[in-house]
Formats: C-alpha cells, sequence, structure tokens
C-alpha cells in the first residue's frame, strides 16, 4: 500500500495557507520549508531547547515534536506573527530594550514560550518567569536580560491590554 | 531527525481506532499528544506502518470524579490536569506531579494516557499513580475492561495493554481525609527526568499510630513501583524519626537500583534513603 501525501491546512499568522506533505513531516519543516517562514528555528531537534517553539490553538508548543498532520486545521502564530519592525508587539519591546538576546538564535522560540507562558499568568515572578524559561535553552546571555525583557513585556501588556496573540479560538 | 515513512489516519471514535488497528495488522500505532512517540520516531527506534490519530476524540478529553475516584480521560494534557480544579481539590499531589514533567511546552502537549501507555521508567507520573491505586480503562475488540497499575506495566516500556485496544482514562483512589501527600524527586540536571522520585501517601491514626501507607519509587530502574515491604514495616506502628529513618533506610537496601550514565548503583541507593526519608518526614510532619 504506498503511502499517500496528505494535504494541511492551517491559519498561520492570520492566513490559510495550504500544502501537501509526507505525513512524517514535522510541523517546523512544514512551517519552514513548506511555508517559507524561516523565523521558526531548529535548534537541538530532540524536543530539548525550545528554538522551535510555536503557538498552535493558543497553546505554545515544541514544533519539532509536532507532526504538521496533526496541525492540520489549526490556527499557528510563529514569531513572524507577532509584530514587525514598525510594530513591535510587547514582547519584541521587550527584549529590544532590555537587551534580551545576543545571537538571536533562540530568541523567536524563546519569546513565542514566553508569550505562552504571559497568556497564563499576565504577571509572572521572576521565579515563574524562570520556571517559564525551563523549555527553552540560550547559550548567549545567560537568561538574566531575558527575565528583565519578559517582566517589561508584561508590564507593557498589562498598561496598555494588548491582546496576546493565539486568543481568536 | 526525520521519522521513517508511515501512513496516517485521523480517528473520531473508539470503535474507528480499534478497526484502524486491526486493519494494520500489527503494523499500526496510536497517537495523541506524540511527546512520547514523536522523539521515537524521530530516532527511529520506533518505525509503524501507520499512525492512527486518537487527538480528537472528545470523549476521551476531561477530569471528572465518580464515587471515591478521580477519572482522568486520556487525552487529558498535563497542563490541564496541574491546573485542574477537581484534581487539586481531591488528589492535590497528582497536580504537583504532573507540574514536574518536561516543561510549559511539553506539558502542553503531553496527555496522561500517553504517559502511562509509553511506560518509561524515568517518568514522573508512575509513581503518583502508584500511591493513588491508580486503575487503567482499556477499550478493546471485546469491550471495556480495566488493570490495575501494578499489573498494566510491567518492564521498561512495556506494558500488558491487549492488541488492538485503546487506552481511554486512568481513575485515582481519593486518599483519606487524614492522609497527606508528596512526591519528590531529584531531577536530572538537563533532562529534567527524576534520577530519583518518591511518591507518598500516608496518614496516621489514634496515638499516632500510621494507619494508612503508600510509598512508590520511580527513575531508579526498569520499572516504577510500590515499596511493599517499607509500607509493611510502617503501617501500625508509632510514628517517630528513628521508624522513619529505618524506613528509608530499608527501601535503599531492598529496591533494585541500576548504574547508569547518571550515577552509580550505589549514589543511587542513598540518594532513594535521603528522599525517601525526606518525603515520609514532609508527609508526616508538615502543619
Amino acid at each position: 500500500m504506498a503511502i499517500e501525501n496528505v494535504n494541511v491546512k492551517v491559519k498561520i499568522n492570520g492566513k490559510e495557507r495550504c500544502a501537501k506533505v509526507e505525513p512524517r513531516t514535522l510541523l517546523t519543516h512544514y512551517i519552514r520549508d513548506d511555508l517559507g517562514l524561516t523565523g521558526t528555528h531548529i535548534g537541538c531537534d530532540t524536543s530539548q531547547c525550545g528554538a522551535c517553539s510555536v503557538m498552535v490553538d493558543g497553546e505554545v508548543v515544541k514544533s519539532c515534536t509536532v507532526l504538521a498532520v496533526q496541525a492540520d486545521g489549526s490556527e499557528i502564530t510563529t514569531v513572524e506573527g507577532l509584530g514587525d519592525v514598525n510594530n513591535l508587539h510587547p514582547i519584541q519591546q521587550g527584549f529590544w530594550e532590555k537587551h534580551g538576546l545576543q545571537c538571536g538564535y533562540c530568541t523567536p522560540g524563546v519569546m513565542m514560550a514566553m508569550v505562552g507562558l504571559l497568556k497564563q499568568n499576565p504577571d509572572p515572578s521572576d521565579e515563574e518567569i524562570r520556571e517559564g524559561l525551563e523549555g527553552v535553552i540560550c547559550r548567549c546571555t545567560g537568561y538574566q536580560f531575558i527575565v528583565e525583557a519578559v517582566k517589561h513585556a508584561a508590564q507593557i501588556m498589562r498598561e496598555s491590554e494588548v491582546q496576546l496573540v493565539g486568543e481568536e479560538r | 531527525m526525520i521519522p521513517s515513512k508511515f501512513d496516517y489516519v485521523r480517528v473520531n471514535s473508539i470503535d474507528e481506532a480499534i478497526q484502524q488497528l486491526k486493519q494494520f495488522n500489527g503494523e499500526g500505532m496510536l497517537i495523541a499528544g506524540g511527546h512520547s512517540l514523536v522523539p521515537l520516531l524521530k530516532f527511529r527506534l520506533s518505525e509503524p506502518g501507520a499512525l492512527i490519530d486518537i487527538s480528537r476524540i472528545s470523549e476521551l478529553k476531561g477530569v471528572r470524579k465518580e464515587g471515591d475516584r478521580i477519572v482522568i480521560g486520556a487525552l487529558t494534557t498535563h497542563f490541564q490536569i496541574a491546573n485542574d480544579p477537581i484534581v487539586k481539590e481531591y488528589i492535590p499531589v497528582l497536580s504537583e506531579t504532573v507540574r514536574q514533567i518536561g516543561d510549559l511546552q511539553v506539558r502542553n502537549r503531553g496527555t496522561i494516557g500517553g504517559n502511562i501507555a509509553h511506560a518509561d521508567p524515568a517518568a514522573d507520573l508512575p509513581a503518583a499513580a502508584f500511591v493513588l491505586d491508580a486503575e487503567i480503562a482499556i477499550h478493546g475488540e471485546d469491550g471495556p475492561e480495566t488493570m490495575n497499575i501494578d499489573s498494566f506495566i510491567v518492564g521498561p516500556l512495556i506494558t500488558m495493554l491487549p492488541e488492538n485496544s485503546v487506552l481511554t482514562s486512568i481513575s485515582f483512589a481519593i486518599p483519606p481525609a487524614h492522609t497527606n501527600a508528596e512526591y519528590l524527586k531529584f531531577s536530572h540536571p538537563a533532562s529534567g527526568y527524576p534520577v530519583i522520585g518518591v511518591a507518598v501517601v500516608a496518614g496516621v491514626g489514634e496515638n499516632d499510630v500510621i494507619d494508612y501507607i503508600r510509598i512508590a519509587i520511580t527513575g531508579v530502574g526498569n520499572v516504577a513501583y510500590r515499596a511493599t515491604s517499607v509500607e509493611e514495616k510502617l503501617l501500625g506502628q508509632t510514628l517517630s524519626q528513628t521508624l522513619l529513618k529505618e524506613a528509608a533506610q530499608l527501601a535503599a537496601e531492598e529496591g533494585d537500583m541500576a548504574s547508569d550514565l547518571f550515577t552509580s548503583e550505589d549514589y543511587r541507593r542513598n540518594l532513594c534513603k535521603v528522599y525517601t526519608e525526606r518525603a515520609l518526614k514532609s508527609v508526616f510532619y508538615s502543619n
């Protein structure tokens, strides 16, 4: 029995997209290679480092550990969906102003994970932020600046009541 | 890392899942959150002919109280369990245990059914399952059946789940009202898995006599287990610090401790003593 490719349709960063892929395609490869959104990075490829974190139906997940077919029909937000240079999302503003990155490789995943954390807890303590960072690994900044960036973002969000991404559903 | 090729079908009911399992004749595997299976697929440690996706069967989700037990649908995620008000009220030790699984992203996606069916000897959950007398509900070709956690997990990554069947829910006994519970683990610093995890549910009656005790240990060897000989030593005895020390010593001596990349057998035995004693003290002497 020949294995058939499957249609995977998602709403990604607000746009309907579709691609025919092998069932074994990982969500992260689907996003990068089939949809051309390369902001989502692959670090360890073993669900440790979290560089590939994206929001699926409002929950942050590691896209290297989800099959694209499993995400069929879902709503996805990647780092490209947060904001752009002229209109930064509060989390991006936080990382910008508090120097929350150095080489930047892990940053898309860290920001998505922190958007996920802030969705569950809009006013996290330092300890809660550090706990939330459990699923991401940064080898440059040593986390202190990331914690500052997240605190800053949380404050902006609370003050301006900016809507978090991935809450449409 | 890219998995071997496999076929994929999504099913919407338990019956459909069983039908598909039969159709693929031993080559099909169920997938839910995929946080145990996808890593195995990527390492090609598992190469099924087909994946049968049960993740959208809504009847397999959620937490409910049934008499003196809490029933949790197989597809309920660790995040949902950690934050569920029923779990927090009646079996808080389960909430505390799943909170320690993986990380935020993993807990959002991993399910209780997948975790138990995977039977990873280094998993946190089995320890809580043993001390809460977990029963595994299975739906097979001949209908539903239940198995005690003791008889369900039989070895590393090995369970007694019959062919062509679906693990549908796991139920936990609500411990007596006078008991306390604790799960303590020594985590591997990189993976977060327990090098040893100890769960205890226990209580004392009149004259400080221990009248309820469950102890389970995970992460140390091939399979998580209930430390029954340690329970026997404690049950019916008058509570004292010395007694708890002796019990912890017995847990360390009697346990089947593995020597691996992380620790030697001796070090693990020492950890077992220390963590068992801490967990017992926390249960009996906190508040």
